[in-house]
């Protein structure tokens, strides 16, 4: 197999190279395709397939907001669709009860992964066996796991496991997806146990980094495990515990298959409606696509703001 | 080739192919649906799913007769799945602009179809030539798929609502099936019975999520003389006593009497399952929702009977009906639906023929005697062809449905924007259904306000 060798670019009479000069030559944008056209054919591919499937979806979605069809028709609407979806009754209470979500989901969904990934790490034993048991629900596709929870867990009669289990403790029963004030909290609960295993590792990953001399010299100091976690651990994770913030947020943020199965839609007198919901429901039951688009693009735009800090986070990092 | 050359060589090959393969996508056909040998070519959707093994056949069968008789027409029909039942399914079909040449919708997507401009006006082109049985067809029918004195859709199915109960659970509960309920309080009565037999079942069920809970209210609200909109079906007209009558009655059952089973927020199949399982005493729906009971959960016919729908202190004074359609898509050729005319005539609408094949469909695991579909108007030629077949090939005990035709209620069709706003109301009813101290009033208001606000983005 022959390498070629790719030839060095002429200089251009008359311009000096400064001495000073490390970085790499400028060279025009057509020299450079010319130079890598394998690689930008490749990249053409790739480039397509954002085109088609990702970037003019999202464009359209954007164009369709500023419009309304009727009968056929396409016409400009301004902001209408905007101020329309902003009257809308359904629109606060959605975000209202997204933001319940994000919140929960960060206190518990977030919270939870931690500690376990710390008693994980904690363990001296069966460790790998444990790690396999904590991420198994991550296996199972989102939908069983949501049935098993609203079918078997949440049966609302005292046959359902939860209820069973609050009998058994003597505590008073609840009426899980049925109950107006549960919905988030269930929703939540449902959740954290699908999705925790993968946060779970990447924390036992980063607590496998911390040196062991550090708990070594906290435990020499008479720190207890409080102490511990509250001086050494967290602070040595911060940057992973924020992160994972902020990707829980965008995620929790978009909350759809949980309210569509655990809920049937919107849930109790609508207590189960998030924004995503929302944007079904126009799109598909309410034959507003218009309106639809707007909501999209309305999340896209709170979703970009919380991107843009995830985006610092992590160059922060690097 | 060197290394470079080979890779240059597969790289713009898999560009080109990715090209040519958008292109294709994007390519609008110009198919007029006529081949080279002068054949007409027609897709046609809702073809029975393969699960529904006799059903398919039939309908096989019926593509292959029909185009023995009309050689010149081809029919491809494709099973889409849940488009036929399922309002999403079929919105994103529409907006993806996949819809088949003749394809099925609700008398309640009738604006949504327009609002896609895909569908065709037909007014010109049917009648009794293109199908033989047009002029006996209920008008209140045509009247659902016509907008602006343009149709649009040819009906092919049609229902009103009714009480269904189980005949089993009467007689345990010692209830005379008989002698079902008549009014709200009749209702209240034997629902307490027959929960008070245990074991999970419920003595009245009711919708509240997937807009079945809307499509119940609406229909209860029609029982009671009430309607959805306001006669110019421009604002919400059922925060009233009427409406509240409704909730009350509901929330009286679910929290008063205990008598509705402590599963709630039930959407069309979960309620169908637990009848199919024994659990439901009494619900309203459709003389076809005991065919769905046996087909799809399990359930048994004789089992299942039907009365008219309980009033408030009387009769019902009205009920909901609502059916379905096929509509033609905009850009087929006038052979295409001339031929499309001619299939749904032989397929839907012809005595004897296709669904109206009871000869065939007797032996099979398909009812003949429910006293559905009534697409002919009363006393037309062809509703007493259909009848006397009827009769004559009943493979279901047609007495269980008889106190049910022989009381007729005023049927009252659904709503302009129907699923949109069954879709909010779903809200009212989960509410009285879910929460013991929901407050009626409220949520009646805030239902008022969204059906307002939608009506008012519509207009």
């Amino acid at each position: 197999m022959a390498i070629t060798a790719v030839p060095q670019a002429p200089r251009k009479p008359g311009r000096p190279m400064s001495p000073y000069a490390t970085g790499p030559q400028r060279t025009s944008l057509g020299r450079k395709v010319r130079d890598n056209l394998t690689g930008h054919a490749f990249l053409i591919g790739a480039v397509l397939c954002f085109v088609v499937f990702s970037w003019y979806p999202m464009v359209r979605g954007i164009v369709m907001s500023f419009q309304r069809t009727r009968r056929g028709e396409t016409t400009w609407v301004g902001w209408d669709n905007y101020s329309r979806l902003i009257a809308d009754p359904s629109f606060w209470p959605a975000w209202k009860n997204t933001f319940y979500f994000t919140v929960l989901a960060l206190v518990l969904g977030y919270a939870v992964p931690f500690f376990v990934a710390i008693l994980l790490n904690e363990f001296r034993h069966a460790k790998g066996y444990l790690r396999i048991l904590v991420y198994l629900p991550v296996m199972l596709p989102p939908a069983s796991a949501l049935f098993l929870f609203k079918f078997y867990a949440y049966d609302p009669s005292e046959a359902g496991l939860f209820n069973a289990i609050l009998k058994a403790l003597h505590l008073p029963t609840s009426q899980w997806m049925q109950s107006p004030g549960m919905t988030m909290p269930a929703m939540v609960i449902a959740s954290t146990w699908m999705n925790m295993g993968g946060a779970v590792l990447i924390y036992l990953a980063s607590l496998q980094n911390i040196p062991g001399e550090l708990y070594e010299a906290a435990e020499l100091d008479g720190a207890g495990i409080w102490r511990r976690i509250r001086h050494v651990t967290i602070p040595q994770t911060r940057l992973i515990l924020a992160l994972l913030a902020m990707l829980q947020i965008v995620a929790t943020m978009q909350l759809f298959i949980e309210p569509l199965i655990l809920a049937n839609g919107a849930g109790a007198e609508d207590s189960a409606t998030s924004v995503a919901y929302l944007i079904y429901q126009h799109g598909f039951f309410q034959n507003d696509l218009n309106g639809a688009a707007a909501l999209g693009v309305i999340m896209l735009v709170v979703l970009a703001g919380f991107s843009a800090v995830y985006v610092r986070l992590t160059a922060k990092q690097d | 080739m060197s290394v470079p050359q080979y890779r240059r060589a597969a790289a713009l090959a898999l560009v080109a192919g990715l090209g040519f393969s958008l292109t294709a996508c994007s390519t609008k056909s110009d198919d007029k649906g006529t081949t080279a040998d002068g054949k007409v070519t027609i897709t046609v959707d809702c073809q029975p799913v393969g699960a529904q093994k006799e059903l398919l056949k039939n309908w096989n069968d019926d593509v292959v007769e029909f185009q023995k008789q009309n050689p010149d027409i081809v029919v491809k029909s494709v099973s889409v799945g849940e488009q036929c039942n399922n309002p999403p399914d079929f919105t994103a079909r529409l907006a993806g602009g996949t819809v088949t040449d003749v394809f099925y919708g609700y008398m309640t997507d009738l604006q949504q179809v327009l609002d896609s401009g895909q569908a065709m006006d037909i007014s010109g082109v049917v009648n009794k030539d293109t199908i033989p049985t047009w002029d006996s067809v209920d008008p209140a029918l045509k009247g659902a798929f016509t907008d602006g004195g343009k149709l649009y859709a040819v009906p092919v199915k049609n229902y009103s609502m009714g009480l269904v109960y189980n005949k089993v659970l009467f007689q345990k509960a010692g209830l005379d099936v008989n002698n079902p309920p008549k009014t709200w309080a009749d209702v209240r009565a034997a629902a307490k019975k027959i929960s008070a037999l245990g074991n999970g079942i419920a003595g009245y069920s009711e919708y509240s999520a997937g807009n079945t809970g809307g499509w119940h209210f609406t229909s209860l609200l029609y029982s009671q003389g009430g309607q959805v909109l306001t006669p110019d079906g421009k604002k919400a007209d059922f925060n009233n006593a009427m409406g509240k009558q409704v909730l009350q009655n509901i929330k009286d059952m679910r929290y008063g009497d205990n008598s509705m089973g402590s599963r709630q927020l039930l959407q069309w199949a979960d309620l169908l399952t637990n009848a199919g399982a024994g659990k439901v005493g009494m619900f309203i729906g459709a003389p076809d929702a005991t065919q769905a009971i046996v087909s799809q959960f399990q359930g048994k016919f004789q089992d299942w009977a039907m009365a008219p729908l309980p009033g408030q202190d009387g009769a019902a004074k009205g009920t909901l009906g609502g059916g379905e359609g096929y509509f033609f898509k905009k850009d087929l050729s006038p052979e295409q639906v001339k031929a499309g005319l001619k299939w749904i005539a032989y397929q839907k609408l012809t005595p004897g023929k296709g669904q109206f094949d009871y000869v065939r469909a007797k032996p099979q695991n398909y009812p003949v005697g429910l006293p559905q579909p009534l697409l002919f108007a009363n006393g037309s030629e062809a509703q007493k062809q259909e009848l006397e077949l009827r009769k004559a090939n009943a493979n279901v005990d047609t007495t269980n449905f008889a106190i049910f035709e022989a009381t007729p209620v005023p049927i009252k069709g659904e709503p302009r924007n129907a699923q949109a706003i069954y879709a909010v109301l779903d809200a009212a009813m989960s509410g009285v259904l879910t929460n013991p101290n929901a407050n009626i009033d409220a949520l009646l208001k805030t239902a008022e306000q969204k059906v307002n606000q939608l009506l008012a983005a519509e207009s």
